[in-house]
């Protein structure tokens, strides 16, 4: 697999792990620029330390994460916080935090002691609370929000970031189907419009299928296939990775393709 | 059934947090002000003023409050001078500075492990304290200084010992709480030891110097309280703006760009030695450190902590307790911490009261 040194964010000769557990070894891994990549791959494969890797907050044992031809843990905190933004699996809302003051904390990089509140900061609260449908919530508290409306709210913040780079662990957990259709169409938004290069870590395969510009399929720490999902998506990788059968038809709807269990019970097997 | 909300024009386009406006200085410079913030922050100055002329006043020889700024200026009547400067003036200013310093360092301790009985009272620090002050009282016998840097370098101690044990990729509130009130358990065996070991003028001069106090406090320990503050409170302040994030988790505020391990470890000494500089001049005195976050946090009604709202807390709640302490079965001066516990804890119980009713804690 090459590393093409003009994608913004990559990783070379990754070595990942906590503490002494190994997850990844020898990782080569690119992200296209302005691209919707998915990450997918059984339970416990390393593709949410892959993304935390990749956003900083995982330090890799070994190897480096390149950020616009730099290693990344060479710049300042606040520097990468300006570049890329990260979404992770679990985030506290603070007791009676309001919703505005929520997504507005998202500005932390770009202010200082005597610029707390800038025009810049205003304007992009109101857009990134208005493109993810969460304006008319701006004066509630978040503890009182649905679970589909408080991961708005998060990405909200993220998105007030401003960062090119969006990093998503895992979107969609926790909510239900209109819910997540909801957030991948926002993505999906986020990245036809924006302009945005995405990447999600996701668990359901039809929905990376039918989002993704970019698949990354991963088993047991390794990339085992990477690329378009309509080109790289088989029946064989699928059993392959997930030691599922599976057929694969195109998906109605977007002709992407869709994952279908064989049914065991019926087959005998 | 919900459905994607295209972006649509909005009236206004209002996106400062609620209850704030901005003061802006051109384009550059531009402040965040919550008008309520600002409230809660003049009531509580206001009450600690009046705490600290109260308690310059009265007494058993009274100084009318018409005389009392003559006499803070030396200036007045010579007894009036002698009262005031020499007893009442430095006495009221140690409370006013342990209890800010106790207040500070509380929302820090409640910050960092994301707790709110993530107080030193609880997380083992002060038991620490008490045992080094209680060594030094029983084993070396030394004076007041000895007494507090015994205090100092068991706090520090137990801290270290107990982030120590706590971390792991960082520390976690519940295990901080949890390896604290363990370590504090232990500390508490060991204190209880030396005191049956101990004749019984020392026991009882340690179990004094247990409650905390501010009787016989002077102006030495004004000006340690007050260095300490103007030392450590800025660091705190300036980190404190950075563990507001982490109270949104680890993995969020490193992504928003907030050096998580630093502060931490910085924030943790910072305000360890903060309360180390209290207990030292005051004794352990409880429940500010625990209470004063949590009201001026309901009080402001900010999410999250805030961490002048607690010192200023800290300061009018001790000043006080003190009060009452003095007055209430004058002349016997009770113990400070007998008062702080019994209005700290029976404020913090009702306002978990009535939030539990609300069916919001």
């Amino acid at each position: 697999m090459t590393v093409h040194r003009t994608d913004r964010l990559s990783g070379q000769e990754l070595t990942l792990a906590y503490e002494q557990r190994v997850i990844s070894r020898d990782l080569a891994v690119a992200i296209p620029d302005n691209s919707f990549t998915v990450i997918v791959g059984p339970n416990a494969c390393g593709k949410s330390t892959l993304l935390r890797a990749l956003s900083r907050t995982l330090k890799p044992a070994g190897g480096r994460v390149l950020l616009d031809g730099q290693v990344i843990s060479s710049y300042p905190a606040k520097e990468v916080a300006r570049r890329l933004g990260l979404l992770p699996q679990t985030s506290i809302a603070p007791d009676g935090i309001g919703v505005a003051d929520l997504v507005a904390r998202g500005r932390f990089p770009h202010q200082g002691f005597l610029r707390q509140w800038s025009r810049d900061d205003e304007r992009v609260v109101a857009e990134a609370m208005e493109s993810t449908g969460v304006a008319e919530l701006a004066d509630r508290s978040v503890d009182e929000l649905s679970g589909g409306q408080r991961q708005r709210v998060w990405l909200a913040m993220v998105l007030a970031q401003q960062t090119p780079l969006l990093l998503l662990d895992e979107p969609t957990t926790y909510l239900d189907i209109a819910h997540q259709m909801d957030m991948l169409d926002l993505c999906a938004q986020l990245h036809d419009r924006g302009g945005h290069t995405l990447v999600a870590v996701l668990h359901d395969l039809n929905h990376a299928c039918r989002y993704a510009s970019h698949l990354i399929v991963m088993k047991e720490g390794a990339i085992v296939a990477e690329g378009e999902p309509a080109e790289i998506v088989t029946a064989e990788l699928v059993e392959h990775v997930f030691g599922l059968p599976v057929r694969i038809i195109p998906d109605p709807e977007t002709h992407t393709p869709l994952i279908v269990p064989v049914d065991r019970r019926r087959t005998g097997s | 059934m919900s459905t994607l909300t295209p972006p649509r024009p909005r009236t206004g386009g209002r996106s400062t947090p609620r209850g704030s406006f901005v003061l802006r200085l051109g384009e550059r410079y531009s402040l965040l002000v919550r008008p309520r913030t600002l409230l809660v922050a003049l009531v509580l100055l206001v009450v600690s003023a009046a705490a600290l002329v109260v308690s310059v006043s009265v007494g058993d020889y009274e100084i009318p409050l018409a005389a009392v700024p003559a006499a803070i200026a030396g200036v007045g009547e010579r007894l009036d001078v002698f009262f005031v400067q020499g007893v009442r003036l430095p006495r009221a200013l140690t409370a006013l500075g342990v209890g800010a310093a106790l207040g500070l360092a509380g929302a820090v301790f409640q910050s960092l492990s994301r707790n709110a009985l993530g107080s030193p009272d609880i997380i083992g620090f002060t038991s620490g304290a008490a045992t080094g002050a209680v060594a030094v009282i029983l084993l070396v016998g030394g004076g007041r200084l000895m007494v507090s840097l015994g205090a100092v370098a068991g706090g520090l101690l137990t801290a270290g010992v107990v982030y120590l044990l706590a971390m792991k990729n960082g520390v976690h509130g519940y295990r901080l709480v949890l390896v604290g009130i363990g370590i504090s358990a232990m500390l508490t065996a060991v204190r209880d030891y030396l005191l049956t070991r101990a004749d019984l003028t020392d026991a009882m001069g340690a179990q004094i110097w247990m409650i905390g106090s501010l009787n016989a406090r002077g102006w030495p320990e004004v000006v340690a309280v007050g260095v300490s503050l103007a030392l450590l409170g800025p660091v705190l302040l300036y980190l404190g703006a950075r563990l507001r994030f982490m109270e949104l988790g680890d993995d969020t505020a490193r992504a928003l760009g907030v050096d998580t391990q630093a502060v931490q470890v910085g924030a943790l000494a910072a305000a360890s030695a903060l309360t180390g500089a209290a207990i030292a001049v005051s004794g352990p005195i409880g429940f500010v450190a625990l209470a004063a976050p949590q009201l001026a946090r309901r009080l402001t009604r900010t999410g999250g902590t805030t961490f002048v709202g607690a010192a200023l807390m800290g300061a009018a709640l001790l000043a006080v307790a003190d009060l009452v302490a003095l007055r209430a079965l004058a002349p016997t001066q009770l113990p400070v911490g007998v008062v702080t516990a019994v209005i700290g804890g029976s404020y913090l119980i009702w306002l978990l009261y009535t939030e539990w009713r609300r069916g919001r804690a």
